[in-house]
């Protein structure tokens, strides 16, 4: 095993530009953490948020491509589709996400696979949307608890 | 200006001489004279951004106290902290799930799966 230093995802918030940007680093090399991004067998085994079992609708990541898959828990379906504009293996996936319950929302997110030698990759996920507001809902929503719940608490909270 | 509280907050903080401002004001309250010495501008920018950070609910002033120094209000600042890193956590909770899905694939894997032409009836 090669020693493993600092390995918690990190997140930046960019101040200038309405982007999320996650950093996290992997034990494999970039050939085989791209293929867990673009092999619809592995993807389903990971992409999910927890307690939630995600179907595929179609999954054809390669340049040209696109997607819809529905996570689903206790009757409750969410449906995301999007389209893959560059595939290129091993090194960028740049493609769309839209939540099937705002059609004219669209994040633009692109992952880079960098390649740390030793059997290690860096993936730098950035999603970038059209203004803070949705950038700002799009953090505090979260899949569990919803945007609703984070306005009220936040109400009460400046209400007290 | 956003409308809605939440994009307030984070609009408030997107600020650097805000952030900076909110963290001196979590070691202690301050005057807005103290807050100002630090920064080459006037007090009264400085003013400007205190009254941002007011206005998003960050910060109050006590009316009664002479000097009216400035109050950070942290449950609001912890609850903004805390949605951030709720999505962070959320992120690294998938990612290591894409730890076992690795550590589970042969090393000799290709980057791409080999393409196959869609089965007419099979579910994908």
């Amino acid at each position: 095993m090669t020693a493993t230093s600092t390995r918690e995802a990190e997140i930046l918030l960019d101040p200038d530009v309405p982007l999320v940007r996650i950093t996290r680093e992997f034990d494999a090399p970039p050939e085989k953490v791209f293929r867990a991004h673009t092999d619809p067998d592995l993807v389903v085994q990971w992409l999910g948020p927890r307690g939630y079992e995600m179907r595929l609708d179609h999954y054809d990541c390669h340049t040209g491509g696109s997607y819809r898959y529905l996570h689903v828990a206790d009757g409750a379906e969410y449906g995301f589709h999007g389209s893959f504009h560059e595939v290129r293996p091993p090194e960028v996936i740049v493609q769309t996400f839209t939540f099937d319950g705002d059609p004219d929302g669209v994040s633009l997110d692109r992952q880079v696979f960098e390649d740390l030698g030793n059997g290690r990759t860096r993936l730098i996920a950035t999603s970038l949307v059209d203004s803070f507001e949705s950038r700002d809902a799009f953090v505090a929503s979260g899949m569990e608890t919803g945007i609703q719940e984070s306005y009220q608490r936040l109400d009460e909270l400046l209400a007290g | 200006m956003a409308a809605d509280p939440l994009s307030r907050v984070f609009s408030a903080l997107a600020d650097p001489t805000r952030r900076d401002m909110v963290a001196r004001l979590a070691v202690d309250d301050a005057t807005l004279t103290e807050l100002a010495e630090p920064y080459d501008v006037t007090v009264q920018a400085v003013s400007k951004h205190l009254r941002v950070l007011e206005d998003a609910g960050l910060v109050s002033r006590r009316r009664d106290a002479q000097r009216r120094p400035v109050h950070l209000e942290a449950e609001v600042f912890d609850l903004m902290t805390k949605w951030i890193e709720r999505y962070r956590r959320q992120a690294e909770q998938r990612y290591r799930r894409l730890d076992d899905v690795l550590q589970s694939m042969p090393d000799d894997v290709a980057a791409v799966p080999p393409a196959t032409p869609p089965q007419p009836g099979a579910t994908p």
